[in-house]
């Protein structure tokens, strides 16, 4: 083309496209829908005469709006001078050419560029879901179902239950949660998680456990059987085993790593049993049990402060809970 | 002088037996070539036993690599049944306890040779030019290994295993801003649950191990284009002549390159 060889072809055209749309449509057609049928036969042959009356034009001898024709000469220098050579001899066989000269190959820019672009188009449309499918599940549905813990007549006041429970029973053992409960009276109750408030280690009672008092039942949670089990307990704070951390009865930091105060459950009462709602994250308690003013805050992940300078650090949590 | 063996000498039929098979298999692929430009490289004359820690490194996760791949037969990334399944790999299988040893303890060599062998490369400064790019992929090899140290002490699925892997998740739940994001990313949802187990194994045994068997390879390939660094204490720069004089120390004198009094030895 570029030097004139062969005559000047048609210039590119949006009519196939537009013809291959209609023989999609059709296809679709067949399968959803009369009227789809009906309108991609109309495109396709609308686009498809329009197709050929382009192609055969110059047959039928109208003027042809060819491709833009250089419009000088070639340049002498990228013509071979003299004899023509070996390939492997001298310059480069091939001419050389300026940017100028590339510049009259669009279709190659167009190829190049289309080829890219698809590439891109399918991995996008490959590998967005996959990416979906791996963080989304994370983040969705991780509410706290509540959880029945059978009647209230199993705490009695002013005394620590150790309280072990299934957060999700379907899920079996690896739902297994522990809180520290005590009767204040009059309906209040201290539901104190075991999760460190350090890095989520389990904290122990510090003092006597009763285990020849620790009585099973059995509870309806989630229309299915789960195990409940209560170990009275005397502690006099709660202590982690895994770095140390110490808490007081409230649950508020004492000693060791931990950067807050121990977590709390929400709580209900529905026909005299004790229901858990969600736990929530605490900053600091002032007073005991009844009396107690807390500073809550939503749930926050182990070691992450809740108030202060600190806090900043921790500006969103995830969401879905 | 001996006699020069012919090489137009007509081969033995036992020598073109051996050869025809890898003279068939190098006319089609050149890999007999590659093979041999690979291993028969030149060294510095005087590297050592120093110099082996990388190669060290390789075949730990090798073992690591084999021994997986034959307990993943046996494993059950389930959390009703993992445990059972270790303890059944360790006491009822035939060489399951030496197999899963190896696994266990090779995870231990292998960090530990990482470590020794960065330590190596850093104190004969074979970091500098123009191997800068390959001490950053060795960081990253680096990081990798703990990954696959992270992710696969929670298969056993015992106290341990859990415990350990609560308390890392929620180390990484410490990073300002994300972390938070990483640890529910980690625990698939906001607290360890069934899924953990199976996006450790998975992460543990197919995309942590990809990436390591790619950044090794490149590893490995910049070792071959790059060659090994001699010795601080060589006094020939890196197996050859330097085209221009030694630079004057200049009153400097480092690790990698200390100047001998009365200057170097030639």
């Amino acid at each position: 083309m570029a030097n004139g060889e062969g005559g000047a072809g048609p210039g590119p055209t949006i009519w196939p496209i537009g013809f291959a749309v209609g023989i999609v449509c059709i296809l679709v057609g067949l399968i959803v829908s009369t009227a789809a049928v009906a309108a991609g036969v109309l495109i396709a042959a609308v686009f498809g005469f329009l197709w050929a009356r382009e192609s055969t034009r110059e047959y039928r001898g109208t003027a042809v709006p060819a491709a833009p024709e250089p419009e000088e000469a070639p340049e002498p220098s990228m013509l071979p001078a003299g004899p023509p050579r070996p390939a492997n001899e001298g310059e480069a066989a091939l001419p050389v050419m300026d940017d100028a000269e590339v510049e009259r190959y669009p279709r190659s820019v167009f190829l190049e560029v289309s080829t890219l672009g698809l590439g891109a188009l399918i991995g996008g449309l490959v590998t967005l879901p996959v990416l979906g499918f791996v963080v989304l599940p994370s983040f969705e549905d991780q509410e706290y179902d509540d959880v029945n813990l059978g009647p209230i007549d199993n705490f009695p006041e002013g005394k620590w239950i150790i309280t072990t429970f299934f957060r999700d029973p379907a899920a079996g053992e690896v739902s297994h949660r522990v809180a520290y409960i005590r009767n204040n009276g009059n309906l209040s109750f201290t539901i104190i998680s075991n999760r460190c408030a350090h890095l989520g280690c389990p904290v122990q009672p510090n003092g006597l456990v009763a285990e020849n008092q620790r009585k099973s039942i059995r509870v309806l949670q989630d229309k299915q059987r789960a195990a409940v089990s209560l170990t009275p307990a005397s502690p006099s704070g709660f202590g982690c085993p895994c770095h140390g951390g110490q808490y007081d009865t409230e649950g508020n930091r004492t000693a060791g790593p931990p950067v807050r105060a121990l977590d709390r459950y929400e709580y209900s009462i529905v026909s005299r049993n004790l229901v858990l709602n969600k736990p929530y994250s605490v900053a600091h308690v002032t007073g005991t049990g009844a009396d107690a003013k807390i500073k809550a805050y939503p749930l926050t992940g182990p070691g992450q402060h809740v108030d202060g300078v600190e806090s900043w650090l921790y500006p969103i949590q995830p969401p879905g809970r | 002088m001996p006699p020069l063996p012919d090489r137009n000498r007509k081969p033995s039929k036992a020598m073109q037996l051996v050869m025809y098979p890898l003279d068939w298999l190098e006319e089609r692929s050149g890999l007999i070539g590659g093979v041999k430009y690979f291993l028969f490289r030149k060294v510095p004359g005087d590297v050592g036993w120093f110099h082996t820690l990388g190669s060290a490194t390789l075949t730990a996760f090798i073992v690591q690599a084999v021994t997986g791949v034959v307990l993943a037969m046996y494993y059950k990334p389930d959390p009703a049944t993992a445990y059972q399944s270790i303890q059944f790999i360790t006491n009822d299988l035939t060489l399951g306890w030496l197999v899963r040893g190896m696994h266990r303890w090779g995870a231990s060599v292998f960090i530990i040779l990482l470590f020794f062998h960065a330590a190596r490369v850093f104190l004969f400064g074979a970091y500098k030019y123009p191997r800068e790019l390959n001490w950053i992929i060795g960081v990253i090899l680096l990081i990798l290994g703990m990954l696959e140290g992270f992710t696969g002490y929670l298969l056993p699925w015992d106290q341990t295993a859990y415990w350990a892997t609560v308390v890392g998740i929620n180390l990484n739940g410490t990073a300002p801003f994300v972390g938070e994001f990483l640890s529910q990313f980690l625990r698939t949802g906001a607290e360890i649950n069934g899924e953990t187990l199976t996006r450790f194994y998975a992460l543990h045994m197919l995309l942590i191990p990809g990436g390591l068997i790619a950044l090794i390879t490149l590893h490995l390939y910049l070792v071959v284009r790059l060659g090994v660094t001699s010795p601080p204490w060589s006094d020939h720069a890196a197996g050859r002549e330097r085209p221009e004089p030694e630079p004057e120390p200049n009153g400097r004198t480092g690790l990698v390159q200390p100047a001998p009094r009365g200057g170097y030895k030639r």
